[in-house]
């Protein structure tokens, strides 16, 4: 925790932004640089600098253990639904194409950011997770 | 496209989609249910594969609808299929065992995740065994491995965190070795494809950077396959793990290891090339019968058993390296099944060790004193299963020792058939040590009674099948000579 | 045979990655101390590292990015399979470093000889 005016009122200032810099990074993965990774490591960024200067407690009212466990799992589940429905359409395991049957160009579209939504949600859980569990540790 | 033609992706994708769901079960006794019937699941998608295998020799398949080499795709042949049967089946076996075993060694409120890790494990190791693409291989190592290493720490004993950070220390240098072996190929060929990369690679086998990932290769599933001197992860790793968890690693880890040496030795580089430039197998076979020896040897003056199972181990991957340094069509097959036997065999040693630690709380020769009256069934599969490891006539372990010793016979090599001789005798005497203090010597502990059915009954099964397939041996002869053939080694 | 000035210059890449590759494995070897193991090994990693990227180098090539004008594209792939490997060493450390906390906890030290000693009696 910092107690230092400008570190506190330039991290609240920043931390929104940086959020909305990982969803940027996010959505815009599948036409230029970035995607499901990169965003999901820049959402844990975000949460990561709140706690070092306001506080671990403080960041875990606003997002939970319990949350940021769930979504490890839930993007992890939601990768793998996307290739069992491609699957169950009639394509092979993973086939974005089959997503849409009358536009496969389409269908590819949803599936990528789909699949790089998957992966930003597990990364930006696990991330979060590992920071909790070993600032954490020491309380317990 | 039919269910059937998606069997490959489904082999991987059921126990990695399970894997989440399981860590969001918050009951013990619901995860440990899940996680089971996605084992069994997983295990019935292996023998359906495993079953098209033998019809029609190799199934392929593009993940994503995109065709190798571009895409990354799954290839099965007799070989990997083989090894899926093993792994799934393995996992299928020792789950439902988990509910009483974990119980007594986990804390119940990381239970949901130690399943969770063990399905992660075994994707994993599937994915490697599946895969047709050699980075993906790599990442499903670290995605086995990295489970593993947790799964290690969860043993009670604090040795157990010390154990798994020397594992997980060996064990990246190992698959970084791997990956700078597949680079290396990468950087020569252009190719991620294994079948690819075996085309191209004859025009380019003469040039330092191939030579270099041979050798990058077999030294880091060396590490993997805890070929002596190596080994030294694994009999703490081994020790300290819970034992389910050490029967299902030590059925299936290591044979891992085995596999992508033979798939990157015979495949890849090919034989021509691996043995007759490169000369690996006067590595495979001194540094085997090293360590079959070291490894025996050391198992005998063991005090706590599994360790000593861990050690004997040692002297197993030995067999298999060094059959594998044959370089003939007996010693292939020697490895394949030895493969394939060890598993069940250390399998079922291993969950009566499960069996005496949940009654005992620890399996050290102490606690084995009399046992024999006290726990018949227990130390009647630990016998058989000895029996086995020794190499009997009727037990899988004398299929594998045929084979060893004709294969090197085979190969012009008399003396390593009579070290691997030799050294089975070792095996004896360690295992006699066990049964002697079990049926010979008065109980002095505290009183008790048979594993829970739970326990017992994967235990007897594993037993059953080292009986059973050493008597059928059609059966994993018979696929693993179709490995062989291949593979494409001379008779 | 080329001679031995041009093959040290013209592998400069290479040669980089052999001595952070050796850097890395003395330093696992010879360090007792666990956290610095665990830096060895991430040197290790990052010669891995930089001996992929150096193959998706490409003689005037820009970033693998549709452009106008552009020619030649270095070769993405060998990019995307380290940014898979740097995640993959992302949850080795992390799982490294979870291991040496619960090791400091059940031994008091995180220096090897002492673990052992303690790990003796």
């Amino acid at each position: 925790m910092s107690d230092n005016v400008i570190v506190r009122v330039v991290v609240k200032m920043l931390a929104p932004f940086i959020l909305l810099f990982a969803l940027y990074v996010q959505l815009h993965g599948d036409y230029g640089p970035g995607g499901g990774f990169q965003a999901g490591v820049i959402f844990a960024t975000g949460f990561i600098v709140y706690a070092i200067v306001f506080g671990v407690r403080r960041t875990i009212q606003a997002l939970p253990f319990a949350a940021v466990t769930a979504m490890a799992s839930l993007g992890l589940a939601l990768y793998a639904t996307v290739g069992f429905v491609a699957l169950g359409l009639g394509g092979a395991f993973l086939d974005y194409g089959a997503l849409d049957s009358r536009d496969p160009v389409h269908g590819q579209h949803v599936g990528i950011v789909l699949i790089e939504l998957g992966v930003g949600v597990t990364v930006a859980g696990v991330l979060t997770a590992v920071f909790y569990t070993f600032a954490e540790r020491r309380r317990r | 496209m039919s269910l059937v033609q998606h069997l490959p992706a489904l082999q991987v994708a059921v126990p990695l989609l399970a894997a989440p769901l399981c860590a969001m079960m918050v009951r013990p006794r619901i995860a440990w249910l899940f996680a089971t019937l996605a084992a069994w699941a997983t295990f019935a998608v292996s023998l359906a594969i495993f079953h098209r295998v033998l019809d029609r020799g190799l199934i392929l398949y593009e993940m994503g609808g995109w065709a190798p080499p571009l895409g990354i795709g799954h290839a099965v042949d007799p070989l990997n299929a083989l090894l899926l049967v093993l792994v799934s089946g393995m996992a299928a076996i020792v789950m439902p065992a988990a509910r009483p075993g974990v119980g007594v060694e986990v804390a119940p409120r990381a239970q949901r995740l130690f399943f969770t890790l063990a399905l992660l494990a075994l994707t994993g190791m599937l994915g490697i065994a599946i895969t047709g693409d050699a980075f993906n291989l790599y990442v499903f190592l670290e995605v086995s491995s990295l489970a593993s290493y947790a799964l290690v720490a969860t043993g009670a004993d604090r040795r157990a965190t010390t154990a798994a950070f020397n594992y997980l220390v060996q064990g990246t240098i190992g698959a970084m070795f791997i990956l700078i072996g597949i680079g290396l190929i990468y950087m020569m060929t252009g190719t991620l494809n294994m079948a690819d990369m075996a085309v191209r690679l004859r025009e380019a086998r003469d040039t330092a950077p191939v030579q270099a990932a041979l050798a990058f290769i077999v030294v880091g599933a060396g590490i993997k396959f805890a070929v002596f001197p190596a080994h030294v992860w694994m009999p703490n790793a081994y020790t300290y793990a819970p034992s389910l968890v050490s029967a299902f690693f030590g059925a299936t880890a290591t044979k891992v290891g085995a596999y992508i040496l033979i798939r990157f030795i015979f495949n890849v580089f090919g034989v021509d090339f691996a043995f007759g430039e490169m000369r690996i197998g006067w590595a495979l076979i001194p540094l085997g019968l090293a360590g079959a020896f070291v490894g025996s040897l050391v198992a005998i003056w063991q005090d706590d058993l599994k360790r000593m199972l861990a050690y004997s181990s040692v002297a197993q991957v030995g067999y298999i390296a060094a059959a594998i340094g044959y370089a003939n069509r007996d010693g292939l097959i020697a490895a394949i099944v030895h493969v394939f036997n060890h598993g069940l065999m250390k399998g079922a040693l291993f969950l009566v060790m499960a069996c005496v630690i949940l009654r005992l709380g620890k399996a050290d020769m102490r606690s084995f004193r009399g046992l024999g009256r006290r726990m018949p069934v227990t130390m009647g599969c630990f016998v058989v299963a000895g029996l086995s490891m020794i190499g009997v006539p009727f037990t899988v372990g004398f299929i594998s020792k045929w084979y060893l010793v004709v294969g090197a016979l085979d190969a012009g090599l008399w003396p390593v058939a009579a070290l691997v001789v030799l050294s089975s005798l070792l095996a004896i005497v360690y295992i006699w040590r066990v049964v002697e203090t079990a049926y010979f010597r008065e109980a002095d502990g505290p009183r008790t009674r048979e594993a829970p059915a739970m326990l017992l009954a994967p235990t007897l099964l594993l037993t059953v099948l080292c009986v059973a397939f050493g008597v059928a041996t059609e059966f994993t002869v018979g696929v693993a000579g179709s490995a062989a053939d291949m593979l494409g080694v001379l008779p | 045979m080329t001679d031995p000035l041009s093959f040290l210059s013209g592998h400069a890449v290479q040669w980089g990655a052999v001595v952070l590759l050796m850097t890395g494995l003395y330093i696992v070897m010879t360090r007792g101390n666990l956290i610095k193991k665990v830096v060895g090994l991430n040197i290790v990693q990052t010669a891995v590292f930089l001996l992929y990227i150096s193959i998706g180098y490409v003689e005037d090539g820009t970033a693998p990015i549709v452009l106008e004008g552009a020619a030649r594209y270095s070769n993405p792939l060998p990019h995307v399979l380290i940014l898979t490997a740097i995640v993959v060493s992302v949850a080795t450390t992390s799982l490294a470093l979870a291991l040496i906390v619960r090791i400091r906890e059940a031994y008091g030290s995180i220096e090897e000889d002492e673990i052992r000693e303690r790990e003796s009696d």
